[in-house]
């Protein structure tokens, strides 16, 4: 198939970026939309431009570093998906593709459609684990954790912390990555003895960043390759109660 | 407001909520007032419900905490939004496509739409009533009162009035429609069992509002 | 030079560990703040080292290539980890996950070391419970446990079919911790390029900032590398993008042992190649074997015709379906180790019974596991994976079988290390993949995750101290000294001359025909000709890199082609080295399989009598071939004999 894509270039942090457009003819629709970029490189490589930029690394939906907004959308049209696992069959022949970065203040452009997703990690340096040092613990068995919560804490941990929560939300809120976490974390009984402290840190963290606030439209959740649900955030606004008022 | 600006985002969706659902409860009771034009052409009940209203000591009171939630709400609303606008300096040329609720997109529209609403509604019967400009209401053994049903009805005589009117309450059911389950999850109240039945009651809550404000004008105006 | 001392402790082998820890230097907690360690790799070793020795007080820098510790490749491990806990009853112990571990690597890893990462097996478990982690639990609020290829027993604890990332999320959460708190500083998007040595210790590197293409340099009283395996010098491969082997090879060039580089890891079930555009392979976890079935066609027809898609697979007969795995090895069935599961695919796909467009693909199928267990089961075990294969696949593998074939996925060998997991350079330790001493010549499923986990939580933060003791006098490295100028000088002029070339052919281009000269020589079977003649093309194709490639961009900046040709220009170096080690190496073991060294049965043959050793093998210059050593392996406590997956 052929396709216009509409690409979003941009130097570096501070320079001007605009839309370039390019055309990539015979790709196979059996190709990811990460190996149609490969050969759309391969091709400016070869005439001595410089490659797009773009994040990716293990291509197989788990490490969370391809980020791009294809046609409106964080990972392209398909649900519950990463665009290293998006594949070319989605998209029609003659299509155009407009290819943007994430867009939030707390993720500035790298380059091109590279963003810096570090204000991720500092929210989790504010309380994103359970400070256990190695070594000195308890048996794996000697607390018993009911099924039903070990399932829950793990859809919550499923989080690959790619970002798409922020980029498809309109505030641009980080509540459903955030949430994530401190879900994960409250359904354990490891994670409860310090979960007041955890999500007051990490909240404080998110607004200091510069990430919006949620206003519900679920847009997150729409979009997130891992399915994480809006009753993270639900059950983190009822830990943040809690930890408030106690 | 300093202070207001520095409280965490969840803070702030936790006081917007209990606002809202605050105002939710003052929307029912004003409605169940507004209702008493039809059940009582004579406007007799009308008028002594809202002659109550007017001179109660508590609700003078409790008038000032409503306008303190309608205040918080909407200060609380601007700065969500305004906060919201910071968080993204640069958008998208594709703008966003993902299967959210329709109505969550735009409750800063329609909330300041409605706000416009609620100050041109102010005028209508609150000023006119503080200025003393409303006719007087002649009623054997209930003695003298104002006559608000008669400010009423003589608006909704009006044909741009009552178009005005009807769209404004659609734009406001639009609101409530996401702002009742929103604020359930605001406050962190879901359930896998109950929150079914939370969103469905937020629907049936809107329209049922929605549409007992829109009848009334209707009804009156086709009378 | 260097002779090659494994430091393996005296005494019973349960007890060496134990003795080490007794009798070994330790450095006092006021003394810790003023020691510097680097630790390059924020994986599963990487990453739980630099959070244990923060915890111990030591100052740590940590760096990582991604933009954050937690993608690292870790993430990607699907099925689980191996622990000898024994919960469910069935007769496991430490040793036996010992002798497991030994059998399954077909007799060529160093007994001490394996039988210290059983012994600690049990206590990664208990420490990523204590983190958060959500393993698969039962009912009663108990562990889950599974089982995995090469085992009798179920020793597999998971978390869903993503064990590998909530265990890299464990051991991110505490380097988070470590982060916020001071002790373990993080730099992210930076690629190691060498490593400095000051009087013949490691005591820093160079790396390149891969945002701002600056070459920035760091020292340290002692460096731990935890950069994963060279799997990638294959091209397509399990691997990230950006795994390489680059920081291990440049240690090797700077003097540190790179041991039996020709035992690589050949997974069984991975999603078929379907294009010469594609960019890397997925892997589809082993625990699937656990419930499905894998054959093909017995007849020869059945599969030409499936293979122009004549006929489904769904439409042949049970009696035609040749479920070799189970005839051949009647004990352990679909449950072989992947060395053997890999090289029976390719048998039957050599053969001619191949399915899919290609020809190089089997059946791995669920239809029994699906009417004995209900589809609900199946979902809930497997939902992830089969929603992955059918994104990529665009078949449905409920109805349909799915189709695999062997990638290339792990990398046993690596840089030689004793027991103290230090490298011949002093003060360079290696851990997790990208060291050699656990898995000998063939990896088990589950144990990459124990070994990582092993090394980083509680090998390391010993055996490191063990050598730090004696450091605390050494004040704060400079970076300004002589070795810093003179080896980033180094790195500068390999940039230089990179970008001097300036030819015409790209970087993947030349990547993916090294690629093509490996997978055809140097893959799953290879015998002495073509090894010499991948030697051969190699050496031409290097040559031909360094006059044809072409880097376009700058040199300051992000400049990712520049990093795609500075791993591939070490690619093409490991390659032959690769190639030299399988060609030396004159028998069959575990995932090097040479066609001139096997039984009648097809399977492999072993010298143990000139090969039970750690091939060793030392940088001489470059236009001199490397030079072997030989670490003999001694075993004491494991009879040595032919590995035997057909009886119990």
């Amino acid at each position: 198939m052929d396709l216009k894509l509409k690409i979003w270039r941009q130097q570096g942090p501070d320079a001007q970026g605009k839309f370039v457009e390019y055309l990539v003819q015979n790709i196979s629709s059996d190709a990811s939309f990460l190996e149609m970029m490969d050969i759309l490189n391969e091709e400016l490589v070869a005439k001595g431009e410089e490659p797009v930029a773009f994040d990716h690394d293990c291509r197989e939906g788990i490490c969370g570093m391809c980020s791009l907004y294809i046609n409106g959308r964080p990972h392209g049209p398909d649900t519950a998906i990463t665009t290293c696992q998006l594949h070319m069959r989605k998209f029609k022949d003659g299509e155009t593709v407009v290819i943007e970065p994430w867009r939030a203040k707390p993720f500035p452009v790298i380059k091109d459609l590279m963003v810096d997703r570090s204000a991720f990690d500092e929210i989790i340096q504010a309380g994103g684990y359970v400070s256990v040092n190695t070594g000195g613990v308890p048996d794996a068995n000697a607390i018993p954790i009911k099924k039903e919560n070990a399932d829950l804490a793990m859809d919550a941990a499923a989080c690959i912390g790619c970002g798409a929560c922020v980029a498809a939300c309109k505030n641009a809120s980080a509540m459903l990555f955030v949430s994530a976490k401190v879900s994960q974390f409250a359904l354990l009984p490891q994670g409860r003895v310090e979960a007041n402290n955890r999500v007051e840190n990490m909240v404080a963290k998110m607004d200091v960043l510069g990430f919006g606030n949620c206003t519900n439209t679920y847009a997150c959740e729409a979009v997130c390759p891992k399915e994480i649900s809006i009753t993270n955030i639900a059950r983190m606004n009822r830990e943040f109660f809690v930890a408030k008022i106690s | 407001m300093s202070n207001t600006l520095s409280y965490s985002s969840i803070t702030k969706k936790i006081w917007m909520s209990l606002f809202g659902l605050f105002l939710m409860t003052f929307l029912v009771v004003h409605l169940s007032i507004n209702l008493l034009l039809l059940f009582d052409p004579s406007r007799e009940l009308f008028n002594i419900a809202a002659h109550f209203m007017g001179t109660n000591p508590l609700i003078q009171i409790f008038q000032w905490v409503l306008f303190a939630g309608f205040g918080f709400h909407i200060i609380l609303g601007v700065i969500l939004q305004i906060q919201n606008w910071m968080a993204r300096p640069k958008g998208y040329k594709v703008k966003g496509t993902s299967e959210d609720s329709v109505f969550s997109k735009y409750m800063i529209y329609t909330g300041m739409i409605i706000f416009v609403f609620l100050i041109i509604h102010l005028g209508n019967f609150f000023v006119l009533k503080m200025q003393g400009d409303v006719p007087e209401f002649h009623q054997p053994g209930a003695g003298e009162m104002e006559d608000m049903g008669l400010l009423v009805v003589n608006l909704f005589r009006n044909t741009g009035y009552v178009i005005f009117y009807v769209i404004m309450l659609l734009l406001m059911g639009f609101h409530l429609d996401h702002a009742f389950q929103s604020a359930f999850q605001s406050l962190g109240l879901t359930h896998n069992k109950y929150t079914p039945f939370i969103k469905g009651l937020g629907h049936f809550y809107s329209i049922v509002i929605t549409a007992g404000y829109i009848i009334i004008p209707l009804i009156i105006y086709f009378r | 030079m260097a002779k090659l001392d494994s430091k393996v402790p005296e005494g019973p082998i349960a007890e060496k560990w134990t003795n080490y820890k007794a009798h070994q230097n330790l450095v006092n907690p006021a003394n810790k703040r003023k020691v510097d360690i680097i630790v390059v790799g924020t994986g599963l070793a990487g990453g739980a080292a630099a959070a244990s020795l923060g915890e111990l007080g030591f100052n740590v820098k940590v760096f990582c290539i991604q933009d954050s510790p937690r993608r690292a490749h870790s993430i990607a491990a699907q099925g689980g980890i191996n622990a000898a806990k024994n919960y469910p009853n069935d007769g496991d112990s430490v040793y036996r996950l010992f002798y497991d571990t030994v059998k399954g690597g077909d007799y060529r890893a160093r007994e001490a070391n394996v039988y210290r990462l059983a012994e600690v097996s049990n206590n990664i478990i208990d420490q990523c419970v204590a983190q958060g982690v959500p393993f698969a639990r039962e009912y009663g609020g108990l562990l889950d446990n599974r089982s995995f290829g090469g085992a009798l027993v179920s020793r597999t604890f998971y978390a869903r079919g993503q064990t590998g990332q909530q265990l890299l999320l464990g051991a991110y959460s505490a380097l988070s911790k470590e982060i916020k708190k001071g002790s373990v500083e993080l730099f992210t998007r930076r690629e190691m390029l060498d490593i400095v040595k000051i009087d013949g210790k490691a005591r820093g590197i160079i790396v390149r900032n891969l945002v701002t293409g600056e070459l920035e340099r760091h020292g340290a009283h002692a460096v731990l590398l935890g950069t994963g395996g060279y799997g990638n010098v294959f091209f397509l491969s399990t691997n990230a993008m950006t795994s390489n082997g680059g920081a291990a090879w440049r240690a090797y060039k700077r003097g540190a042992f790179f041991a039996n580089p020709s035992f690589v890891q050949i997974h069984p079930t991975c999603i078929p190649v379907h294009g010469d555009y594609q960019s890397k392979l997925t892997l589809m976890s082993e625990s699937l074997r656990n419930d499905g079935r894998i054959w093909v066609p017995k007849k020869k027809e059945d599969a030409q015709k499936i293979q122009k898609g004549e006929l489904r697979p769904t439409q042949i007969a049970e009696e035609d379906r040749d479920y070799y795995l189970e005839r051949r090895y009647p004990a352990f069935g679909n449950l072989v180790p992947r060395d053997v599961a890999s090289r029976a695919a390719k048998e039957r796909c050599d053969a001619g019974h191949g399915v899919g467009n290609t020809g190089l693909a089997v059946y791995l199928d669920f239809k029994d596991a699906i009417e004995r267990l209900g589809r609900n089961v199946i979902e809930a075990r497997y939902g992830n994976l089969f929603q992955m294969y059918e994104k990529i696949v665009d078949e449905n593998p409920y109805e349909t079988p799915m189709m695999i074939y062997p990638a290339i996925h792990y990398t046993m060998g690596g840089t030689w290390v004793d027991y103290e997991l230090q490298s011949t350079i002093p003060g360079l330790f290696v851990g997790g993949e990208a060291n050699f001493s656990d898995h000998g010549a063939n990896r088990l499923g589950a144990s990459a995750l124990m070994q990582g986990l092993s090394d980083g939580y509680f090998v390391l933060p010993y055996t490191m101290q063990n050598y730090l003791a004696d450091q605390i006098t050494v004040p704060h490295f400079s970076t300004d000294g002589p070795e810093f100028e003179q080896t980033e000088k180094e790195v500068q002029e390999r940039i230089d001359k990179l970008f001097a070339v300036n030819g015409d052919e790209t970087v993947d281009s030349f990547h993916k025909r090294l690629g093509h000269i490996m997978w055809d020589n140097v893959g799953m079977a290879r015998n002495k000709e073509g090894l010499e003649k991948a030697i051969t093309e190699i050496q031409q194709l290097r040559k031909e890199f360094w006059q044809r490639v072409k880097v376009p961009g700058e040199k300051t900046g992000m400049n990712v082609e520049l990093e795609k040709a500075l791993r591939v220009a070490d690619f093409l170096e490991q390659g032959e080295l690769m190639a030299l080690d399988a060609l030396t190496r004159n028998e069959s073991s575990g995932g090097h399989f040479r066609e001139e060294y096997q039984t009648k049965e097809g399977e492999a043959l072993r010298d143990d009598k000139n090969f039970t050793h750690v091939a060793a093998w030392e940088y001489m210059g470059d236009d001199k071939p490397a030079k072997l050593h030989k670490e003999p392996l001694v075993y004491e406590n494991i009879e040595v004999k032919q590995r035997n997956y057909k009886t119990a």
